[in-house]
């Protein structure tokens, strides 16, 4: 049975973590994440340790690879294999991406950019229908971290995921952290981009640490989701909460691990702020 | 520009070393941020070739694997958005360059890798049981085709690619000298969860090479009689079912 994910600060599942979490014992966090492409694989330990964590916690199918973004439209054997995934996991939430990674039949391996247009917009509405339909399930598109803009590219990105979710039905997943980077690296700002989200198509939140590459004009923060959050993201989330009540929101943290206690802490914090928000 | 055409000048731009025709796309004195794209598309798959060849990339020292690694990266980069399928041609691509170090070896060492690879991520399957070769008939015996385990694989080379990879590990400091003149098969094979490997006699490796062609024992026996006279069968049968070689009888 699908198992919903709760208005609660979770944590992704990471291989240094993950025996904690396949054990038997009481609950150390209310949800956990997974990313879809990790488990694509036909079987043995990492899918037999997701089996055990599905016992145990309710799951989000979170991907990295699908790249809803690309021109040339989507991988109709990449859907399948999720498809077949998320049948058997029964994820309470799915994810991805606004970006690429997909150009050529080659796989980049990063969440490219993308330019706000009208054209770009019925690439992602087709792709996205596509993608739903054949997943037999609502997407939350994720705002990426953007080092770049281009030239020609005239709608905001508030306003672009609204677009998205009007055309669509898809969700949205908010990474605060996201718009944080952005909005540094290319302009903008952030406090403006939360009052602008459509607050009831948000169905979760993230938070991650960046790290900050570079100085002076050089300077550029880089979403390496390798440290704490920050407390300039901390208040935006806390000004997200106040607008959207709380929503179920992921610690996120892939390099340079640190203890599981430090992320449940991480996630503590969260908690507290949804709750102070109550 | 068109979106397609963008996607293409983006995709040549992080996979070469110039921005080409796509700074005059990008919003103006941000240009040079390309660079930060090219470098995580690049280190990411340099990376994830590391993780996938550790003892290859030991064997050749941090410096010189990079450099392959990156190479492999831009010229063969992945198909799949799932990166435990990329690196499959990563040992041919380095034999060219393995040979002109003098390291002929190396590339069955980055395949050994990948089948321990592929060992870790293929489909679950119960081992075959001694009792279901009890069960059968004397004279049933010699046409019984077994299966292999899914998670089975026989690395068959003319270098001795299991003491290579042994003396290799992280934990051994100070790497012994190798005779390179002995040929090694390894089989690699998983149980309860864990990919092991281990080397097999030529005559046990004749055995499973007959038995992954599809014949029966009694052909798997004959050939592993002809390739190793003093091949102990019995022995082998017994090794295989405890180490899950197998999966099944097939008729």
């Amino acid at each position: 049975m699908t198992e919903a994910i709760p208005p609660a600060a979770g944590i992704g599942l990471r291989h240094p973590h993950d025996a904690a979490l396949a054990r038997a014992g009481a609950q150390v966090t209310p949800w956990v994440e997974v990313h879809a492409e990790n488990f694509l694989c036909d079987g043995g330990p990492r899918r037999a340790m997701l089996a055990a964590v599905r016992e145990r916690y309710p799951v989000s199918c979170h991907g990295v690879g699908l790249s809803l973004g690309s021109a040339e439209g989507l991988d109709p054997a990449h859907l399948k294999r999720l498809r077949h995934l998320f049948d058997w996991v029964r994820p309470g939430l799915i994810s991805e991406h606004l970006s690429w990674s997909v150009s050529g039949g080659v796989y980049l391996n990063d969440l490219l950019p993308l330019p706000y247009t009208d054209e770009c917009a019925g690439v992602l509405a087709r792709n996205i229908a596509e993608a739903q339909n054949a997943l037999g399930r609502r997407i939350l598109v994720e705002n990426p971290s953007r080092y770049l803009n281009f030239s020609d590219s005239p709608m905001p990105e508030a306003a672009f995921l609204a677009r998205l979710v009007k055309d669509t039905g898809c969700g949205l997943l908010l990474d605060v952290n996201n718009i944080y980077v952005s909005c540094v690296n290319t302009g903008g700002s952030a406090a403006d981009y939360i009052r602008e989200i459509p607050a009831e198509a948000v169905g979760e939140i993230h938070l991650a640490g960046h790290s900050i590459d570079g100085d002076g004009a050089a300077r550029v923060l880089i979403d390496t989701h390798s440290t704490r959050v920050c407390d300039e993201v901390w208040d935006l989330y806390r000004a997200a909460i106040a607008r959207l009540g709380a929503r179920p929101t992921l610690i996120e943290w892939d390099r340079d691990l640190p203890e599981i206690e430090l992320l449940l802490d991480e996630a503590r914090r969260a908690d507290q702020i949804m709750a102070e928000a109550a | 520009m068109t979106l397609p055409a963008l996607q293409r000048a983006f995709t040549a731009a992080v996979l070469g070393a110039e921005d080409g025709a796509l700074t005059a796309h990008i919003a103006p004195g941000l240009a040079g941020r390309i660079a930060v794209y090219r470098n995580t598309v690049q280190s990411s798959l340099a990376e994830v070739i590391a993780a996938a060849f550790p003892i290859t990339r030991r064997i050749v020292g941090p410096m010189f694997f990079a450099a392959l690694a990156g190479r492999y990266a831009v010229t063969r980069p992945p198909r799949l958005p799932q990166l435990s399928a990329y690196g499959a041609d990563f040992p041919d691509f380095i034999a060219d360059d393995a040979a002109h170090h003098g390291l002929a070896y190396l590339p069955d060492i980055a395949r050994l890798e990948w089948a321990r690879g592929e060992s870790y991520f293929a489909a679950d399957a119960p081992a075959l049981a001694p009792e279901a070769i009890a069960a059968l008939a004397p004279e049933a015996l010699n046409a019984a085709v077994l299966a292999l385990h899914p998670a089975t694989r026989l690395m068959v080379s003319r270098f001795p690619i299991m003491r290579i990879w042994r003396v290799n590990q992280p934990e051994v400091v100070d790497v012994p000298a190798v005779d390179m003149a002995v040929a090694e098969n390894v089989l690699i094979s998983r149980t309860g969860g864990q990919v092991r490997l281990r080397e097999l006699t030529p005559g046990d490796a004749a055995f499973v090479t007959t038995i992954q062609e599809g014949r029966g024992l009694g052909t798997a026996a004959e050939r592993g009689l002809a390739a190793e006279p003093g091949f102990d069968l019995e022995a082998a049968l017994r090794d295989h079912l405890i180490g899950g070689t197998f999966s099944g009888v097939r008729n």
